[in-house]
């Protein structure tokens, strides 16, 4: 693989050089006849080389691998699937053997012909393991037949790519030598293509979008036909179980998704909000500049961190002085713990978002506070703050959204057990940490315990997209009253 | 227009407060402290926040290891007699752990140390690890066998976390791991000088041990992966990211295309972590068969996440350069491209820099994608950067694990040993967090420029 | 047409009654950090008298306004020495809570203010936060009379509880005043009150300005002579931080005694 992309490279170069000797010679030596640079009919050739090979490589090497894939699934017989247990782990384990066998010929305890004829008497589970690559069971005649299959056929791609994308880079190579001649318009060609690669980097964002809103829509799909929707959206048990007869209700996730996110705000929003009046309005400018870039430390710091400090220290101090003598329970993870460290991670995002929206209150307004007698609290409570409510309101907003979609803090802190209680020391769970659960560990994708993850994704994606747009929208519109 | 007094407030003189004014001023008074308190909390949290890591975390830097003489009994680690390293690797791990009790024992004795303990109760206050160390010695060098080495070899996790202090002697009697006769053996070694507690660079280089030898567990691995994702993410969001600013700031025409880039990446901004890692699941890993949990992959979602803050901070940096610059140039005859190309972007550059080395810093600490693709199973090889296959990308064969992952997979484990050694962990990352910042900074404040 | 103008307003003047001095100041200096910005100014503010300040920009007119109602103290680096006092009392001296003072001192700016509240409320913020109002009735009653003297009522009250900023600049410069003379002042500072206004609007507001004079005493900076001349019956020069010249408007503009007067006067520096 890396040798191609050197040739490729290699290739680009030498198309550099030519495409410029070509070019200057066709002027006879002058440079001032060319219409462009020389670099540019260089650079021209070089593009016309690599550019349509790399792209054709990089689809070969996403596409290759699902067509075989698909193709070696669709080979195996029918009566054997049937036999299997499980069909997803099938394709694994033809996958493994595969990879197996070209492992043990790599490293010389097979030759390829050896290799080619391996027959599933033979103990190929043996033969491999002396080469160093284990399999987790004994190979079937028919999962050996497919591995062949794979095999042979991921060569013959491979193959085929090599000619493909060599062919595609000495035709580009050849056709741009070709064209290079003096008066040909050089750096219109070569800018027409950079233009183009920006704006493909650029489209990228509304790919991600694409790619996550249907990789979820897809799996969601296949889960809601599954289980029914209903009783995802409406269901207040979540107890999941690999036996069959789950029960994967939302309201519970979503109640302590919402719970906790309440406390971090009712956490985050005053003190958050009070630092960044108090920065704003009062602080000396030394008090700013050491106070600020501190609180702002806090928001540099990873949720894992968070997390742990959660686990290690919020959660059994709460427990101790707290939940056991009120009596309201002795689970060191709860909605407190997570609540109040997730506070903590958002104090900085919600005063450094106030901070400013408060200094873009235009001062004429204090001025006309302070001119008619008014203190500095009235002045912030009764005009700056009504000012940048629309501002402070999506700043919460935002916060609300982060804390929804926060996952090491509560994975950490909240604890696993679903639950509808309004006792704030209790463990409860979230979308996100139900996310976390399901698709960690070994998964069948094909179960509904696993894709119910896919729809927890949806629904957090939905709900954040929405806070999201909301409050860019607010802030948006409140930016421009003052612009 | 009326000429009455607009309110008949009785006139009063300036010097004498009113009560009015007085009960205001308490009330700034007031305000003014809720706020001081605001970010004393705030600061507080930080405070607390970092010396709880810091208390927890600092002493995996320190690991306890005794020596004393071992004896490597020839009838025991080389039944054959032959020396020949291949039969002897026959002897597995289990083997030598007598070896050393024994030695121990032997040890003991003729110091004159008497305790009341068995063999299994003896051979338990040494790491597991500490068999597999000498056994790799001696396989690396048959010559030692029935020879007597003075070896340093680590001691249990109870027994480290004794002299740490995270184990006592009431702690003790509770435990089931480790026994008061243990520790008290433990204290009578360490007086006698052979038991020693000090710093140890195995935690950042060794990889990570099972659940039962916290002691042995190290950042090797994790460090490695976290490094090669940051390669990944480097190679790929900083070029993307920047065509993308360049784009959408210069050349991009105002339609509805640009604008719904523009929504996008504000809002792939503010997507929650979680989702990448669902997207990476679902397209790198289900569709497209990528290995799981190779650095890749995990880099390739990170650069995902990363994009959007790169986008933003290059394109605020691209807007800090004034038009007379792209006008002077385009004044000269030079074309859109060359003007923004040989002028604006190394103009540009350092504030680029710094974006995506805050963006890079956002990734290293990032965990909750990389738990969905896998990067969460346990490691002890240190990953290839070229995989032997050699149909794959690098990066692309072997599994990984990343820094913050591997603080979470601590976290999982029931030794409470392992605490310290996540709160070390987080101490690793800190200090990487650290001096990116300070890269940064010292970037922004080298070449920040004033226009 | 000035010197007409100049002529009929000081037709007027003569027919007002001056009663006493309502402010004095005396040996003023201001600094904002090394910068002395006002240097050893005295001036007294007569009572029901509007009192102009003039001179180029930069000249620290401004500032000395500000002196007057300790809007500077809401500055870090500024210092401001020497004594002022109104009816008497030193408004520097440590007892005296700028807070009182202003409600006794009001002020009007340069671009209208409104807060981005209803018009009612824009008015009622100052009686509201000093408590001049036993209760509601007593509220509506000072807002209507306020406005009624801002000489904005008619055109506003049938929507008091719109955005003050929904109204035009002219409108929200006399939304001020009245949310300035709500507070019954006794002196009232009005900053470059009609620079962001249009000429209507403009002498609108200087017609309201001679109005208020029956009321209350009315300290304008303008750099417009012609305003200074046409509203004010005292004027004050202010050259580079010192106070050049201080009489009565007619003198100023008919018989100036410095000559840095007579040369911005007449248009040779400014």
């Amino acid at each position: 693989m890396l040798w191609i992309l050197l040739a490729l490279i290699f290739l680009g170069l030498l198309g550099y050089v030519l495409g410029r000797q070509r070019a200057v010679a066709s002027a006879s030596g002058d440079v001032r006849e060319l219409h462009s640079l020389p670099n540019y009919y260089g650079l021209n050739v070089t593009l016309l080389t690599l550019v349509p090979a790399l792209l054709v490589l990089g689809l070969w090497l996403i596409v290759q691998p699902i067509i075989v894939e698909r193709t070696v699934a669709g080979q195996i017989p029918a009566s054997f699937m049937e036999q299997v247990e499980n069909p997803t782990l099938l394709m694994t384990e033809v996958r493994r053997l595969a990879g197996g066998i070209e492992t043990a010929i790599e490293r010389g305890f097979l030759n390829v012909e050896d290799a080619a004829n391996l027959a599933s008497d033979t103990d190929i589970r043996a033969q491999l393991a002396e080469a160093g690559v284990a399999l987790g069971a004994d190979v079937s005649t028919e999962v050996l037949a497919a591995a062949q299959d794979f095999r042979a056929m991921n060569a013959t791609g491979a193959t085929w790519m090599l000619i493909v994308v060599f062919a595609l880079a000495f035709a580009g190579l050849a056709y741009s030598y070709v064209r290079t001649h003096k008066d040909l318009r050089a750096r219109n060609r070569v800018e027409y293509a950079i233009l183009s690669i920006l704006m493909i980097a650029s489209t990228l964002a509304i790919l991600t979008t694409v790619g996550i809103v249907l990789s979820m829509l897809w799996d969601t799909r296949n889960f809601f036909q599954l289980y029914p929707w209903q009783d995802f959206f409406f269901g207040l048990e979540w107890r999941p179980s690999f036996e069959g007869g789950s029960e994967l209700g939302l309201i519970p996730l979503l109640w302590g998704t919402l719970y906790i996110s309440l406390i971090a705000l009712l956490v985050a929003v005053p003190i958050g909000l009070f630092a960044a009046i108090y920065m704003a309005e009062y602080a000396t400018k030394r008090v700013r500049s050491v106070a600020k870039p501190l609180i702002e430390v806090l928001a540099g710091i990873p949720t894992i961190v968070y997390g742990l400090f959660a686990l290690i220290t919020v959660g059994p101090m709460l427990r101790d002085y707290f939940a056991q003598p009120l009596g309201l329970g002795d689970s060191s993870s709860s909605v407190m713990t997570a609540g109040i460290v997730m506070g903590i991670m958002l104090i900085p995002f919600v005063s450094s978002l106030s901070d400013d929206i408060i200094n873009s209150v235009p001062q004429t307004l204090r001025d006309g506070s302070y001119g008619l007698g008014a203190t500095q609290s009235e002045t912030v409570k009764q005009v700056i703050l009504p000012a940048a409510l629309p501002g402070i309101v999506g700043a919460v907003l935002l916060a609300a959204s982060r804390a929804i979609g926060e996952t090491m803090i509560v994975v950490l802190g909240a604890g696993a057990a679903a639950r509808l209680d309004l006792n704030p020391f209790e463990a409860m769970t979230t979308v996100t940490v139900k996310i976390v659960g399901q698709l960690t560990g070994d998964t069948d994708f094909s179960s509904p315990e696993a894709l119910v993850a896919f729809a927890l994704g949806l629904t957090l994606f939905v709900i954040t997209l929405g806070l999201n747009i909301f409050a860019l929208y607010i802030v948006r519109k409140y930016r421009e009253q003052y612009d | 227009m009326t000429d009455m007094p607009i309110s008949t407030a009785p006139k009063r003189s300036l010097y004498a407060q009113d009560a009015r004014t007085k009960k205001r001023n308490r009330a700034e008074a007031r305000f003014r402290t809720y706020g001081m308190a605001a970010v004393l909390t705030g600061i507080l949290a930080l405070i607390v926040l970092l010396t709880s890591i810091l208390g927890n975390g600092l002493s995996s830097f320190r690991q306890t290891y005794i020596s004393y003489p071992i004896e490597l009994a020839a009838e025991r680690l080389d039944p054959e007699g032959n020396r020949n390293p291949e039969e002897m690797a026959s002897v597995t791990t289990f083997g030598y752990v007598p070896v050393l009790a024994m030695s121990l024992q032997a040890f003991l004795e003729g110091e004159g140390i008497e305790h009341s303990m068995g063999g299994r109760e003896l051979a338990a206050m040494l790491s597991e690890e500490a068999p597999a160390q000498i056994r790799n010695m001696v396989l690396a060098n048959p010559d030692l066998i029935g020879t007597t080495i003075d070896a340093q070899i680590l001691v249990g996790g109870r027994i480290d976390g004794f002299f740490k202090g995270r184990v006592t002697m009431e702690s003790a009697e509770r435990d089931r791991n480790v026994s008061v006769a243990q520790l008290e053996l433990a204290q009578v070694l360490a007086d006698l000088g052979i038991v020693e507690t000090r710093f140890n660079w195995d935690f950042i280089t060794w990889p990570d041990a099972s659940g039962s030898r916290p002691e042995a567990a190290g950042l090797g691995v994790a460090i490695i992966g976290s490094f090669y994702m940051m390669l990944v993410v480097l190679a790929l969001a900083l070029p993307i990211g920047v065509a993308a600013s360049i784009y959408l700031e210069e050349f991009a025409p105002k339609n509805r295309l640009t604008d719904l880039i523009e929504v996008n990446i504000s809002n792939l901004a503010a997507v929650p972590s979680i989702v990448f890692g669902i997207l990476g699941l679902a397209v790198f890993i289900n569709f497209m068969n990528f290995n799981q949990s190779s650095p890749l992959v995990g880099g390739l979602v990170l650069t995902l996440m990363t994009l959007p803050t790169i986008i933003i901070a290059t394109r605020a940096s691209l807007r800090a350069v004034p038009p007379s610059i792209r006008q002077a140039a385009l004044g000269l005859g030079a074309s859109k491209m060359q003007s923004i190309f040989h002028h604006v972007l190394p103009l540009a550059m350092p504030g680029i820099l710094t974006g995506t080395i805050i963006g890079l810093a956002q990734a290293l600490g990032e965990t909750a994608p990389l738990l969905l693709i896998g990067m969460v199973a346990f490691v002890r090889e240190y990953p290839d950067f070229l995989s032997t296959h050699s149909n794959t990308f690098p990066l692309m064969g072997d599994g990984a694990t990343a820094l913050p992952v591997q603080v979470y997979s601590w976290t999982q484990r029931s030794d409470p040993a392992f605490v310290e050694r996540a709160s070390g962990a987080i101490i690793v990352l800190l200090v990487f967090l650290l001096m990116m910042n300070l890269i940064a900074i010292l970037l922004r404040r080298r070449f920040e420029r004033r226009w | 047409m000035e010197d007409g103008n100049v002529n009929d307003m000081s037709g007027i003047d003569q027919g007002v009654a001056v009663t006493g001095t309502k402010m004095k100041a005396r040996g003023v200096d201001v600094f904002y950090g090394d910068n002395h910005a006002i240097k050893e100014v005295d001036v007294d503010i007569a009572d029901k008298t509007v009192t102009a300040f003039i001179g180029p920009s930069g000249c620290g007119k401004s500032t000395f306004l500000r002196v007057l109602n300790r809007m500077n103290d809401t500055i870090d680096i500024c210092r401001v020495e020497g004594d002022v006092t109104l009816e008497g009392e030193d408004i520097y001296d440590p007892k005296v809570d700028p807070v009182q003072l202003r409600a006794k001192v009001g002020m009007v700016f340069q671009k209208p203010n409104p807060f981005p509240k209803s018009i009612f409320d824009n008015v009622a913020y100052g009686p509201r936060i000093h408590g001049l109002s036993r209760n509601k009735s007593d509220l509506e009653e000072i807002v209507e009379k306020s406005l009624r003297r801002a000489a904005l009522w008619d055109e506003v009250k049938d929507r008091l509880n719109a955005p003050g900023t929904g109204l035009s600049g002219g409108q929200q410069q006399r939304l001020c005043i009245a949310r300035a003379v709500a507070t019954s002042p006794e002196v009232l500072l009005m900053d470059e009150p009609c620079s962001a206004l249009d000429p209507i609007a403009t002498a609108q507001v200087e017609e309201l300005i001679d109005e208020l004079r029956s009321r209350f005493s009315v300290v304008i900076v303008t750099h417009s002579m012609q305003q200074a001349a046409r509203v004010s019956q005292k004027t004050a020069f202010f050259h580079l931080g010192n106070l050049v010249e201080f009489d009565d408007t007619d003198t100023i503009f008919t018989n100036p005694s410095d000559p840095r007067t007579e040369s911005y006067i007449t248009g040779r520096i400014g």
